[in-house]
């Protein structure tokens, strides 16, 4: 293994897909307990608490799927045509959620607020389940020929596996998305968001275990490297430990810390699976010679080069706008005549 | 029907509804930023109202934009999977540039934007208004040079290493400046600027009528009728340097655009007509040679023909000639709108002359249809190709891909963007009817 241009792509590429998760992970769990939340002033909390921030954490993914054409452009045309019924119904998913979130306040009739609430948390739901399945297929493999085409349907993509990590997903989004109501709200919604954390708790933890021991069964390729180089061992023990102490900080009423465990508990599950993938992008089921690499699905080193130029000229201006929209935002969400 | 048909007509349809939006957003990004530098200047409070009514409206148009644009940057993906491994090189740097430079800068003001009045000072919400504009601006820059290297593609060259040739960059910035795509930014950034004042003049003539909000209203159509004028005249030129890019770079298109098949002879121009495919006719009203005057500014030397090129690389032709003249039309007539209103302006009668505010409240479509027919000029001209005179558009299309999931995709993109449009439009027709006043007050607004 050479630290070059390939690899350091591949962790870009890594970083841009964590931030996605970690950052719009928590508005789809907001989304996904929407309607738990009863009465219009509590749904609105809820949406506004991610309101000034969903938007700027969906341009994560149009970031990574962009510099993923820029740099890996093979996986980007083999997984998105592959995935592509899949995608379709990914991005109706998402449509109908910026729908949503813009249009619920628009009116005050309580059929069209029921109608948005509905489609709000039912489009998170849908599109954190589909970012599971798409997840799981990358990480068990998927039929990719010679020509390094995906030769396979749509139900194809469907097996335990991939709809274990589908629903795994979703429960670690509703967690993290009860984890950031915490954070936001007072009174009657925080307290209740601690039982939705509870519940979402749970359910993670056994589909996390379900996940890692079908894992070790079904994609063994991904735990190679573990034991080859046991010191890569402190990734899992540090995700473990981090998924263990959001238990222990919402008990203690840490709900900032609480965030930071779930947020770490889903960028190391994300560091887990990448270090296991390495150096595939996507596996191939057929032949693994036919998987594609950082190497052969990549650009030109020239192309790799001024990329990694406009990353670095940009991702220290993404953090800064990042950053201060969180502190200008920070705190507990008042709603305003200006709010959703 | 085939799948590159199919997949040809879903990216019409989704870019064409995607490009409703954007327009508007830097249109009337440029006019916020007019609008809240004069609050900030003046201090008086009828721009402040200005500058909130026009915020709700530009947050709904902005929102629709980022919902039908997520499809746009994954459809070379699923769609055009060869493509994007032809181009991916080239291409998808300009895509992704997008996103770190332009959505990043846009999305985090926009918050400040439209939620941050109360947690910000004035200045830094001034300054974010001009971002989130600059950011719409930053976006056009990346995706238009994108498209150009399409359209004229530089800065790289073709290589073959495994199972498929392709482009790979040679001069990033030969690829970012290739020929066109200067000019072509001009001439987006100025359709874009006249969309957004005529949004503004068309409401704003709507509330005159009525009789109602008119302070608002004749403040704002004077900042919009300025910024019209300007841009519309400046567009005649920039259409003029767009057409002679097409005339140097892709003759065939310049053809197309005005149906000339004849070899090599003095062309003519024509303002309108139909052109009969089969028998390869076109009948118009034309200026005699206008075209070889226009080109060359020699009515007779030859502009080449149709005829000129193998049939197989002809753009479909009766197309490209009717949404070519459409968006000349409508571009002359916003020119002639904009004199009769700012002279009607100076006459001092502007604001009470029914007649005239009516035209220019149904004008307010114009520019948003002549954005679309020139991009289907630039586009159904560039045909048969998808990477000009490199790859043909057939050969882009997925392999993986059947034509029965992209015909059940562009059923559900159907549904789910009319629906879209409908609610887009009850909403903003809504939010135009309920006016400024409310919003000014911050009470008893819509969003209770």
């Amino acid at each position: 293994m050479t630290f070059d241009l390939n690899l350091i792509w591949y962790i870009l590429i890594g970083i841009l897909l964590t931030g996605y998760a970690v950052l719009e992970g928590f508005d789809f769990g907001v989304g996904a307990l929407h309607l738990f939340a009863r009465g219009d002033n509590d749904r609105r909390l809820m949406m506004n608490a991610i309101g000034p921030v969903w938007d700027g954490n969906e341009v994560w993914l149009v970031a990574g799927g962009g510099a993923l054409f820029a740099v890996f452009p093979d996986v980007y045309a083999t997984v998105f045509s592959g995935f592509y019924m899949s995608f379709m119904f990914l991005l109706f998913a998402l449509i109908f959620r910026a729908a949503a979130i813009e249009f619920r306040g628009k009116q005050a009739v309580g059929w069209w607020r029921n109608f948005w609430d509905i489609s709000f948390s039912l489009s998170s739901i849908v599109s954190s389940f589909l970012i599971g399945i798409a997840l799981g297929n990358i990480i068990r493999g998927i039929p990719v020929g010679a020509d390094k085409e995906f030769r396979g349907n749509f139900l194809a993509l469907i097996h335990p596996y991939s709809l274990t990590v589908g629903l795994m997903v979703l429960g670690a989004f509703t967690l993290h998305g009860a984890l950031y109501v915490r954070l936001k709200t007072e009174g009657d919604l925080y307290k209740r968001a601690k039982e939705w954390a509870k519940f979402a708790f749970l359910f993670f933890f056994a589909l996390y275990f379900g996940v890692i021991f079908l894992t070790l069964v079904q994609a063994p390729h991904v735990s190679k490297i573990f034991r080859d180089y046991p010191l890569l061992d402190a990734i899992p023990v540090l995700n473990i430990l981090a998924i263990a102490n959001i238990p222990r900080a919402v008990s203690k009423s840490r709900d900032f810390e609480a965030f930071l465990s779930s947020s770490a508990a889903i960028g190391l599950l994300m560091a887990f699976f990448g270090v296991g993938m390495f150096p595939n992008l996507v596996f191939s089921t057929i032949d693994p010679r036919f998987s594609l690499t950082i190497y052969n699905a990549a650009s030109s080193p020239k192309t790799l080069r001024i990329m990694l130029i406009i990353a670095l000229m940009g991702m220290p201006l993404v953090a800064a706008y990042t950053v201060s929209i969180y502190r200008i935002f920070r705190g507990k969400v008042k709603l305003e005549t200006t709010s959703y | 029907m085939d799948v590159v048909l199919l997949s040809r007509i879903q990216f019409a349809l989704t870019i064409a509804f995607h490009y409703i939006f954007p327009p508007i957003s830097i249109g009337l990004g440029v006019i916020l930023v007019i609008m809240e530098g004069l609050y900030l200047r003046t201090k008086n409070p009828l721009y402040e109202r200005m500058t909130k009514f026009w915020v709700e409206i530009f947050g709904l148009v902005f929102l629709m934009g980022v919902a039908s644009g997520i499809v746009m940057e994954f459809q070379f993906g699923t769609n055009w999977s060869y493509y994007s491994r032809y181009a991916g090189d080239v291409f998808g740097s300009l895509l992704a540039a997008e996103g770190i430079f332009a959505f990043f800068l846009e999305s985090g003001f926009l918050a400040v934007l439209l939620f941050g009045w109360n947690k910000v000072g004035p200045q830094t919400h001034f300054f974010s208004t001009l971002m989130v504009a600059l950011g719409a601006v930053f976006s056009a820059v990346w995706i238009v040079a994108a498209n150009s290297w399409m359209q004229t593609p530089a800065g790289f060259h073709i290589v073959t290493r495994g199972l498929q040739p392709r482009a790979e960059i040679t001069d990033f910035w030969a690829l970012v400046f290739n020929p066109s795509s200067m000019d072509r930014l001009l001439h987006v950034l100025l359709g874009a600027w006249q969309t957004g004042a005529w949004l503004v003049i068309s409401v704003s003539a709507y509330y005159l009528l009525k009789k109602q909000f008119e302070n608002f209203a004749k403040a704002s159509l004077k900042i919009a009728l300025v910024l019209a004028m300007a841009t519309s005249v400046l567009q005649l030129f920039s259409g003029h340097f767009s057409a002679m890019l097409v005339s140097k770079y892709q003759p065939a298109k310049l053809a197309a655009m005005e149906g000339i098949y004849e070899k090599n002879a003095p062309a003519s121009m024509s303002l309108f007509g139909y052109v009969n495919e089969k028998s390869e006719k076109v009948t118009s009203l034309a200026v005699p040679n206008g075209l070889s005057i226009l080109v060359h500014f020699n009515p007779f030397k030859p502009v080449p023909g149709l005829r000129n090129f193998p049939r197989s690389d002809w753009p479909p032709v009766s197309i490209t000639f009717q949404s070519y003249h459409l968006m000349v039309m409508i571009g002359m007539g916003m020119i002639g709108l904009c004199m009769l209103g700012c002279f009607l302006w100076r006459r001092g009668s502007l604001f009470t002359n029914v007649g005239v505010l009516r035209l220019l409240m149904v004008a307010g479509v114009g520019p948003q249809i002549a954005n679309q027919a020139g991009w289907v000029t630039a586009e159904v001209g560039r045909q048969p190709w998808i990477v000009y005179g490199l790859l043909r558009t057939a050969q882009g299309v997925s392999r993986s891909v059947g034509a029965g999931q992209v015909l059940t995709s562009i059923m559900l993109f159907a549904c789910v963007y009319a629906l879209l449009f409908c609610l887009f439009i009850f909403l903003l027709v809504h939010k135009i009817r309920i006016g400024p006043v409310e919003t000014a007050e911050g009470q008893g607004s819509t969003r209770t």
